[in-house]
């Protein structure tokens, strides 16, 4: 039975090594903030953090998972307080439907680890989440914000 | 939005009608006088749109469905203006169709498309605040013995000035309730509104950037199980056989059942093991005719409808044919559109507690009356044993106006009574199961007399209808879909906005089992691709500069006049363009508003860069001009998407497509620089989710044709090794 780190906390899910990590975090441990979209890693939307790294869980099996950190939408923010990302989106209001926004915000906040000050180009070559209601606009002023927050 | 994260608190257990409800009314019948109907937490309604809480918290109801749209946060302006209540105290809930039907349709109507949240419901959801206002100030008066003329209402705030006495909603509201709720409401000038017309930020933003907002996907309820379903491939066929037996002792497995007479599901403990055992399940499909079906057959019927004899009339004046034949010069061009899926961020799905006594479904639509009327349907119960509760929308552009899922969804749950059952379609089934954007072809042809003036415009559509093939009851007696000529009528809420002496737009059905549907904007992208890119070959004709043609025919349409011109001053149309960088317009109306766009792109051999959008938009009013900036730039996403990638095609009559790695959508880097201009004149209410995307692809396309001198009459541009820099 692997035992998953997520937000922190140590999970002992009974899941075959093969499972997409998404599934076990949505259907096994319970946290649905994760979102499924295309099972096929195309549309970022269940991205989450594996040690850091951007990681689209839709494709990653529970078993390379195993024994390492999980960040998941609700980890990002510990004991409640938003982190500039999360702040920057809500002072934007980048969000329509949403749905894609879990993904986006993770996408992002990895971006902004490694690239504190990133520019256009940074941007669009790191975030390439499909949002169909066509956020994009704000997702672009919001990183701003936050890396300059 | 406080009603979504009740579902995991409420009692399920207990087995309440109450599960999931926003709504558990309870009505207090008082010995004398009118009833008051309390919300779930015990709190008065101030008629049906109002709750007023004790400690001064706003809920307004919305019977419409936010997908991102904006239009929960709109309505609840247009009510909170109204009401005067403080804007920072207020939330929103949803009333179930299942409520609404027991109230005499209270709420009116639940649809959630062609851009109507807002327009078709401001008068009747204003005149309930200004009504729960009226009411809260009588209430105030009564308990202080003055004329109700004394009391003004602000904030929340109840002040009677002659005596200095304060207090606030909260605190009369249960005096408020049991007072009749008035009839003749003054609404305020629009000229006055202080949150109406006002770029506040959205009321459900909070949830979406923690984790926390509950999506239909989302739904946990005790003992739940998961189904996974696919259904013929081929739309019309039926399963023929499926060996259960196979996948019936995979892990998690439950049960593996028929649905109807064209799909199977699999049910499991978790989703993905459904999912796992449905993809092992072998399934033996009757497709029927449609099996025969592919795109280049359509497109042989299609062409065919481009110069049939009989065809249905949307729009004529003068004489065509005499145009046609003294012309002294024509331009023809033909053009196609394909089929194209919605691919809304969250599949179809939704969650059903089946058993012989009741019928509950949550799910997120765009239209609760009509999945309500799915269940009640599916389920063979009675209304009063069935409701439906609505959950935020991962997307929506028309899909979740259908509840085809809906029904599958009840009748899979039918088979495991007393178990919910959560239904989730893969994005390969959402991407195979579309209710698609129809398939079009066009023939436009032009005239011109010997000093280039043009004297006639023949559009001849053929193609799909959407009513026929969703909602046959709302054709023309006739047997022609009115909807198709969408942005070409000769007035109304999509009207043409050229005068041309001689004028025939018709259409010609040819309709194929391939299921269309309502996709945003409807039919209202294609026709004004054609329309719009045409003008611009006829400027070409005659030689003229397309922003000077389009005027001189639209003297008499001044509205559509007003957002081209604005377009055009904005991106500087008289002014050159920086070097290597061409300009493209196009206007047009639908939903009530009138939109118009200007591009500015360059071409690199076969990659094109879109530097610059310059969108406007007059909606008549402009409840949230924040919101319909980012409804704007979002419509060309959408729109520029289906421009360059959107393509479903069909091969033994099956959607060939399934996921988004061959049916693509535009990325950040891609993303043009949108700018909007909001300039709503008054005096109407327009819609605002649609009608831009509209202008997107034509805007687009004219600065290509005036980089390149190509014009591209097919789509989308990748099949014409066309991609976006």
């Amino acid at each position: 039975m692997p035992r998953l780190n997520i937000n922190g906390k140590n999970y002992d899910v009974d899941a075959e090594p093969e499972i997409p990590l998404l599934w076990a975090i949505r259907e096994l441990v319970g946290l649905t903030g994760t979102k499924y979209g295309c099972g096929i890693a195309q549309c970022g939307a269940c991205t989450v953090h594996v040690n850091g790294v951007a990681t689209r869980s839709c494709s990653f099996p529970v078993s390379a998972a195993a024994g390492k950190n999980i960040t998941t939408i609700e980890g990002l923010a510990p004991n409640g307080t938003l982190t500039k990302v999360q702040k920057a989106w809500l002072e934007h209001d980048v969000p329509q439907c949403g749905f894609c926004q879990s993904g986006m915000i993770m996408a992002v906040s990895a971006l902004l680890k490694t690239k504190p000050k990133p520019t256009d180009a940074d941007i669009d070559a790191a975030i390439t989440n499909i949002c169909r209601c066509g956020t994009f606009q704000q997702v672009r002023a919001a990183i701003h914000a936050a890396a300059n927050a | 939005m406080n009603y979504v994260p009740k579902i995991n608190r409420r009692s399920f257990v207990a087995g309440t009608a109450a599960v999931g409800g926003g709504l558990a009314l309870g009505l207090d019948f008082l010995p004398s006088g009118p009833k008051v109907v309390r919300a779930a937490d015990g709190s008065p309604e101030i008629g049906v749109w109002v709750v007023i809480r004790p400690d001064d918290v706003v809920v307004v109801r919305v019977a419409r469905s936010e997908m991102g749209q904006g239009s929960l946060t709109g309505l609840a302006q247009l009510v909170a203006e109204e009401l005067e209540c403080d804007w920072s105290k207020v939330t929103t809930e949803y009333p179930t169709p299942g409520q609404s039907l027991a109230r005499k349709r209270a709420w009116g109507d639940f649809s959630t498309g062609g851009s109507r949240g807002i327009r078709e419901s401001h008068q009747y959801v204003r005149e309930g605040g200004a009504a729960a206002r009226m009411m809260l100030i009588q209430a105030a008066a009564d308990m202080w013995k003055v004329p109700a003329a004394e009391v003004t209402a602000a904030k929340s705030v109840l002040t009677h000035a002659k005596s200095s006495r304060k207090t606030t909603y909260g605190k009369v509201a249960e005096a408020a309730a049991k007072l009749e709720v008035p009839k003749n409401v003054a609404l305020k000038d629009p000229k006055d509104w202080k949150i109406a017309g006002k770029p506040l930020k959205r009321l459900d933003t909070a949830e979406k950037v923690n984790g926390k907002m509950i999506y239909g996907m989302d739904v946990k309820l005790p003992g739940m199980l998961n189904a996974a379903v696919k259904a013929s491939p081929v739309h019309g066929g039926k399963v023929k056989s499926f060996d259960a037996a196979k996948v019936a002792n995979m892990k998690g497995v439950v049960k593996v059942v028929q649905v109807a007479d064209n799909a199977v599901a699999v049910i499991a403990d978790t989703w993905w093991h459904a999912k796992s055992a449905l993809d092992d399940l072998k399934i033996e499909w009757d497709p029927g005719e449609g099996g025969k079906v592919s795109s280049a057959t359509i497109a042989d019927i299609l062409k065919e409808g481009l110069t049939a004899e009989k065809a249905f009339i949307g729009n004529q004046n003068g004489d065509i044919k005499a145009a046609i034949a003294g012309a002294a010069k024509k331009v023809e061009a033909v053009y196609a559109y394909p089929y194209q899926n919605h691919a809304c961020m969250e599949p179809m799905n939704a969650t059903v507690l089946w058993t012989p006594d009741k019928c509950e479904v949550w799910t997120g639509t765009q239209n609760g009356e009509a999945a309500f009327a799915a269940t009640i349907a599916a389920s063979g119960l009675p209304a009063n044993k069935c409701d439906v509760h609505k959950i935020m929308l991962g997307g929506g552009f028309g899909r979740r106006g259908r509840a085809d899922y809906v029904a599958q969804a009840v009748l899979i749950a039918k088979q495991m009574p007393g178990t919910p059952i959560k239904m989730i379609w893969s994005r390969e089934e959402d991407m195979a199961q579309g209710s698609f954007h129809p398939i079009t072809q066009c023939k436009m042809v032009g005239t011109f007399d010997d000093k280039n003036n043009l004297t006639g415009l023949h559009m001849r559509i053929s193609g799909q209808s959407i009513l026929a093939g969703i909602a046959p009851q709302r054709l023309n007696p006739d047997g022609s879909d009115g909807a198709t000529f969408q942005g070409l009528n000769p007035n109304g809420e999509t009207a043409f906005g050229y005068t041309v002496p001689n004028l025939l737009i018709d259409h010609a059905m040819r309709n194929t089992h391939v299921t269309p549907g309502f996709w945003r904007g409807v039919n209202v992208n294609h026709n004004a691709i054609y329309l719009e890119t045409f003008m611009d070959e006829l400027a070409a004709a005659a030689g003229q500069d397309p922003l000077e043609f389009r005027r001189k025919l639209m003297a008499n349409h001044p509205k559509h006049l007003g957002v081209l011109n604005a377009v055009a001053d904005r991106i500087g149309w008289k002014k050159p363009a920086p070097k290597g960088v061409y300009r493209g317009l196009s206007q047009m109306m639908a939903f009530g508003s009138y939109v118009a766009g200007a591009a500015e792109v360059s071409v690199t051999g076969n990659k094109i860069k879109i530097h610059r959008i310059v969108a406007a938009t007059d909606p008549g009013h402009a409840v949230n001009p924040a919101q319909i900036e980012r409804q704007v730039a979002g419509s060309f996403v959408y729109g520029l998407s289906a421009l360059f990638y959107g393509e479903c095609t069909v091969k033994n009559g099956a959607i060939e497509q399934t996921n988004f790695h061959d049916y693509n959508s535009l990325r950040i880097a891609e993303m043009p620089k949108v700018e909007a201009i909001v300039m709503p004149s008054g005096g109407f209410w327009g819609g605002v989710g649609e009608p831009t995307i509209l202008v997107a692809a034509p805007a687009v396309l004219n600065a290509y044709a005036a980089a390149t001198g190509k014009r591209v009459r097919s789509f989308p541009l990748k099949n014409h090794n066309l991609a976006m820099a």
